[in-house]
């Protein structure tokens, strides 16, 4: 190798360095921004990702066993319905916090004030930018399923305690799962126009909670056949049954192999397409 | 070179094809303040969004200092500052926090960011509103602001897209000044417009576009000079129908270049008007003259001579 040709990759290395550290930078930089505007919302923030599980469990686990006659579907799930319910409200927390936190901001964004614009303008691949937004989405995601836990012991009449035996299973669920919420609400953020976003969760949101398998595990549905396979096409099973297994391993849920390979699926699916409606959202 | 645009075009495909610049070519100084004038529509936008890396060229290359604007955007808008048309200020985040965060966007520390706002912050006599939120200022604050957040990380062009639109008088000299501040820092400065005055008092050079083409290039002076050195006297006429015989009574006074009808009356093109004005004013009245308007020679008349239509057609 001739001194030219050295000096020439020294430089060229030298240039791949500064681009990854000009890269991370901004991505942090980015993150920071996130981090500033959650810090001013942080009662917003608890009462958006806490309230709906609150709820749920008054009166579901609380209430109704207390009135007269018993809770008609806690019958149902018998004595384990507090422990089918844990994981499913935590999927409903992951999931609500993704599209609070990417697809309604986003929507407005994308709207009248193109305040995206600025960070669109970082010295980072346009990419980096939505990828940014799913990965500070996740860590709302998972604060907003970890709320979950304490409320499930404090507010049922028979407290529900998570039975955690693979810790690193729930971090991988976790984590995944998150990062499937936040792609999904960038896939709904930068593709539904701004108007129809209110729209989008009555037709989208709603629907695949209750099919999600969120109040029941997805063996429950084995008399309704055509209804066990048509939810598999739904993302949030595999969060919930996910979690099911990592959180209450005592209800029946999938094999961990499927629900990890759903999850890999799902992300790379709505990442591409959340990117690639951001993309197109961003650069004419 | 620091921008250096060559044989750009971009067509928006779709139910109507529009080809939004065809084929313009484009080189600015460093150090340089440059002017694109046309209407709306002309394509301008579209060539500061393709510079700014947010619109992608059909065809033809931008190289910003060298570095091309497609293959390497991330680097490029290390290099470039830019100010949009509308108001894009982060509504989430106070005037302080949106230049604090930008300087962190583009990799400096803390400290460093820190240091910068607040210097931005005085620079454009901020200071006060540091704590408001982008929604509490003006038109012209938030234009002062997204200013100075677009300078914010040093970069050695600035891209300004009618900077002017929708700004009131005062406000626009304001900016006009703190634009020319800029080029005591040494920032090359690229604006669009479709105010002649802006870019007459702006800019050192000014490329007049239409239709997605660049018509001249020059500076002001000069395209004046070459394009349109004549006075316009543009009359309004009662009896539109006779304007062809009075144009060419009117052609034959002296210092007159040429004199055409128009939809209300007569446009004439004339080296001086001074003496002129009775002789065509006799000439006109006849026909019943209601209205006449003198434009001394401007980049407007120089629009007019290269399109034969007025910029705010």
């Amino acid at each position: 190798m001739s001194n030219n040709e050295r000096a020439g990759l020294e430089r060229n290395q030298g240039g791949l360095d500064h681009k990854r550290t000009m890269f991370l930078k901004a991505f942090w930089g980015l993150y920071l921004r996130d981090l500033r505007v959650l810090s001013r919302e942080v009662m917003p923030f608890l009462l958006r990702v806490g309230m709906q599980p609150l709820l749920f469990l008054f009166v579901f686990t609380f209430i109704m066993p207390r009135m007269s006659g018993g809770n008609p579907m806690a019958a149902a799930g018998g004595a384990t319905f507090g422990a089918v319910l844990l994981p499913g409200l935590m999927a409903v927390a992951i999931m609500f916090s993704g599209i609070a936190a990417v697809a309604l901001p986003l929507s407005t964004e994308f709207g009248i004030t193109r305040e995206i614009d600025d960070r669109v303008m970082c010295p980072v691949p346009v990419w980096a930018v939505a990828v940014e937004k799913i990965s500070f989405s996740a860590l709302q995601s998972i604060v907003a399923a970890l709320l979950v836990i304490p409320m499930a012991i404090w507010i049922p009449a028979t407290p529900v305690y998570p039975h955690i035996q693979n810790w690193l299973l729930l971090a991988l669920v976790l984590v995944m799962s998150s990062l499937l919420a936040g792609a999904l609400g960038l896939a709904i953020g930068s593709i539904v126009p701004p108007k129809n976003i209110g729209l989008i969760f009555s037709i989208i949101v709603v629907p695949i909670t209750f099919l999600g398998c969120v109040y029941y595990p997805w063996a429950g549905l084995s008399r309704i056949p055509w209804l066990q396979i048509a939810v598999l096409f739904n993302p949030i099973v595999y969060i919930s049954e996910g979690l099911r297994a990592a959180v209450t391993p005592g209800v029946e849920h999938m094999p961990v192999w499927a629900i990890l390979l759903a999850l890999t699926f799902f992300l790379v699916l709505l990442g591409r397409f959340g990117i690639r409606g951001f993309l197109k959202r961003v650069i004419s | 070179m620091i921008v250096e645009i060559k044989a750009l075009t971009k067509v928006y495909e779709g139910k109507q094809r529009v080809v939004a610049v065809d084929g313009i070519d484009l080189e600015v100084q460093q150090g340089e303040i440059f002017g694109l004038l046309g209407p709306n529509g002309a394509g301008k936008t579209t060539t500061i969004g393709i510079c700014t890396t947010r619109t992608l060229p059909t065809s033809g290359t931008v190289r910003i200092a060298g570095i091309d604007v497609v293959g390497h955007a991330a680097e490029a808008r290390k290099l470039i500052g830019v100010v949009p048309q509308y108001n894009t200020l982060d509504r989430s985040l106070t005037i302080f926090e949106n230049l604090y965060f930008h300087c962190r966007y583009f990799g400096f520390s803390h400290g460093q960011a820190k240091e910068r706002s607040e210097g931005l912050l005085a620079q454009f006599l901020l200071t006060e509103r540091k704590d408001a939120t982008p929604s509490q200022l003006s038109g012209g604050l938030a234009q002062r602001v997204q200013i100075a957040r677009a300078i914010a990380h040093r970069p050695l062009v600035l891209f300004l897209d009618e900077p002017s639109a929708g700004l009131d008088p005062q406000s626009r000299i304001a900016m006009w000044s703190a634009v020319q501040e800029l080029r005591k820092e040494g920032i090359t400065v690229v604006l669009t417009t479709h105010y002649m005055e802006e870019a007459d008092e702006l800019s050192d050079r000014v490329g007049i576009v239409d239709h997605g083409r660049m018509l001249a290039l020059g500076s002001p002076q000069k395209l004046k000079d070459t394009f349109g050195a004549e006075t316009m006297i543009d009359l309004k006429l009662r009896h539109v129908e006779g304007a062809e015989t009075v144009a060419v009574e009117v052609r034959g006074l002296d210092g007159v270049k040429s004199a055409e009808p128009t939809a209300e009356g007569l446009r004439v093109f004339a080296t001086n008007a001074d003496g002129l004005l009775p002789a065509v004013i006799q000439a006109s009245v006849r026909l019943g003259l209601r209205d006449i308007a003198i434009t001394e020679p401007s980049l407007e008349t120089v629009f007019i001579h290269l399109t034969g239509r007025d910029l705010r057609e």
